[in-house]
């Protein structure tokens, strides 16, 4: 079931050194980069069909497409590392094991879009990681691979790390933008047609580290070869991290379509000390949550995910087995949201601490039939009225676990 | 005028981040670490000093460098041990290590202990939900955590 595309590199000693790095593969793509036109890699990752996997799922060409060409301002790629979402461990695994794949796929990319200057966001948590990638980027400028005139092509490219400091909503591209520039995480109100991204009022592209580190198959092998794998919508791979109760949590790279429960059965090793399955979380903890009897004729693609209710986000699966309160699991992501919340808008900022505070009550034995009530309409209150989709995020998930286990709650009220 | 300064280190880093973004406003964050790593927590005096870098206001600083969790706007001890508390990790038993740190140390979230060693916090998802449960020493993760590993830690700190 396992596919290594962007993991092909992951158990080499010592990967993620550049003399390493290159005898297996990497940087390859530079040899014909140069001499193709930077339109003919924007088609191949557009014919590709490649997404973005830090949550979203976007065409990755279409967002590339948004930059105006020709353009009278300097562009940006930016790549967000700032994987926050509670679930989520996959881009440490690419930087810890592979940054030179990273840093690969940042030059394919800044050259499709004409950018001469990358930034990497890391969250500051990852100080590990931040000083690996540092190396690499470091390692790579003394090799000439970065810097005024790319191995020798003209063409320069600069990469930046750029360190975060403890904020999930930096993770939302825009909020991750203005952190960049200085400011508070807070994020942008969206535009009303499709724009760029913009960094100090010049256009940009965020993309998530495994997306980028993406292309450099794609640049190499064509597009057929990464659509081999997959399915029609969601072609290519995924990173799938999967941790809670299961015999064998970790990164999995394996091909969208894959049946969930054969992931959790085979690759995982199943429930852990044979307990029974639960419940599952698909994609990182902003999803919507499943019971263990509707997981059956799921598979991991963006669409499957969706026409059964949640979403494939960020692959990031958490397991829970038969001894979790589903009660407490809810109270303990919605310490997480209200603590994350980035106090911008008030029905976020303030609804998640008010259901936090509800289910505090319900937990303790003090609730009411009136109590969750209250969650859903406070859930009314989340969804719509914000400016990110944190808050609508926070109140689907909400209605999900009162819906899906309701008795669980309803226990705690008599 | 600042009674604070950067180190020479610092100073050096700083004037070469200047080339790095389009506006120097940028280097906030990168400034708020430096400072960080210098003195250990950032002080009003700090913000005051990196105000007139940046040519903002000191309110400014203070507004992003509070908005960060990581940054300590206040003083925090030798070793700063931040337990993650989000669902993968508390699924894999976070809060028995939570429990034991209290009791070994005889502090709650939040507090330092008397001697100034420890300051124990309790955070948000740090990412390493594969190897749950998971908490950050200073600026290591330590990873699996067990009770085994917590004893370890704090004892060779401790001798």
């Amino acid at each position: 079931m396992i596919v290594k595309i962007v993991s092909k590199n992951f158990d080499i000693p010592n990967s993620h050194r550049l003399d390493v790095a290159r005898e297996h593969g990497r940087y390859k793509s530079l040899n014909s980069l140069f001499s193709r036109k930077p339109d003919d890699i924007t088609v191949a990752v557009e014919k590709s069909g490649l997404r973005g996997k830090g949550g979203g799922g976007a065409l990755t060409g279409e967002k590339w497409r948004l930059i105006p060409n020709p353009c009278d301002k300097p562009t940006y790629l930016i790549i967000n590392a700032d994987e926050s979402e509670p679930g989520t461990f996959k881009d440490r695994q690419i930087i810890e094991f592979d940054p030179h794949l990273l840093i690969e796929g940042i030059i394919c990319s800044s050259y499709a879009i004409n950018a001469h200057h990358a930034y990497i966001y890391i969250r500051g948590e990852y100080v590990f990681w931040a000083k690996r990638l540092q190396e690499a980027i470091d390692e790579a400028y003394a090799a000439g691979i970065l810097g005024e005139s790319v191995l020798d092509s003209q063409y320069p490219l600069h990469v930046t790390l750029h360190r975060g400091a403890g904020a999930y909503i930096c993770g939302e591209k825009t909020a991750l933008l203005e952190s960049l520039e200085g400011k508070r995480g807070h994020p942008r109100l969206k535009p009303k047609g499709k724009e760029p991204e913009w960094f100090f009022g010049n256009p940009a592209v965020v993309n998530n580290v495994e997306t980028i580190a993406s292309v450099p198959f794609i640049v190499n092998e064509g597009y057929e070869a990464y659509r081999a794998y997959g399915t029609e919508k969601s072609p290519g791979t995924m990173l799938f991290g999967i941790s809670g109760h299961v015999e064998k949590p970790g990164v999995y790279e394996l091909p969208y379509g894959v049946k969930m429960v054969d992931v959790i059965e085979h690759v995982c090793g199943g429930v852990l000390g044979g307990k029974k399955l639960k419940a599952i979380i698909p994609g990182g903890s902003s999803c919507q949550i499943f019971r263990a009897d509707e997981i059956t004729d799921i598979t991991l693609d963006y669409e499957s995910v969706k026409e059964h209710g949640s979403a494939l986000g960020t692959g990031g699966m958490i397991v829970m087995d038969e001894s979790v309160s589903i009660p407490q699991a809810m109270k303990n992501l919605f310490e997480f949201y209200h603590h994350e919340s980035c106090g911008q808008c008030t029905p976020c900022r303030e609804g998640t601490g008010w259901v936090d505070q509800i289910l505090r009550k319900i937990i303790a034995g003090n609730g009411t039939h009136d109590d969750l009530k209250t969650i859903l309409d406070a859930c009314d209150m989340l969804n719509g009225k914000t400016i990110c989709v944190f808050a609508p995020s926070v109140a689907f998930i909400a209605q999900s676990y009162l819906e899906k286990f309701r008795e669980e709650f309803e226990a705690l009220l008599d | 005028m600042s009674t604070f300064t950067f180190n020479p280190e610092n100073e050096e880093k700083f004037t070469a981040l200047l080339t790095r973004y389009p506006e120097k406003s940028s280097l906030m964050l990168p400034s708020l670490w430096m400072i960080q790593y210098q003195e250990g927590w950032i002080s009003p005096e700090s913000m005051r000093f990196l105000a007139e870098k940046l040519a903002c206001s000191p309110m400014d600083v203070y507004a992003v460098a509070s908005f960060y969790s990581m940054f300590n706007l206040k003083p925090v001890g030798k070793y700063h041990i931040q337990l993650c508390k989000t669902l993968s990790c508390m699924l894999r038993g976070s809060q028995q290590m939570q429990a034991h740190i209290q009791n070994k140390l005889g502090i709650k979230p939040g507090e330092t202990t008397k001697d100034g060693k420890f300051t124990f916090s309790l955070v948000e998802c740090l990412g390493s939900c594969g190897t749950a449960p998971c908490m950050s020493y200073n600026d290591d993760y330590v990873e699996n955590l067990t009770i085994e590993k917590l004893d370890e830690l704090i004892d060779g700190a401790q001798s």
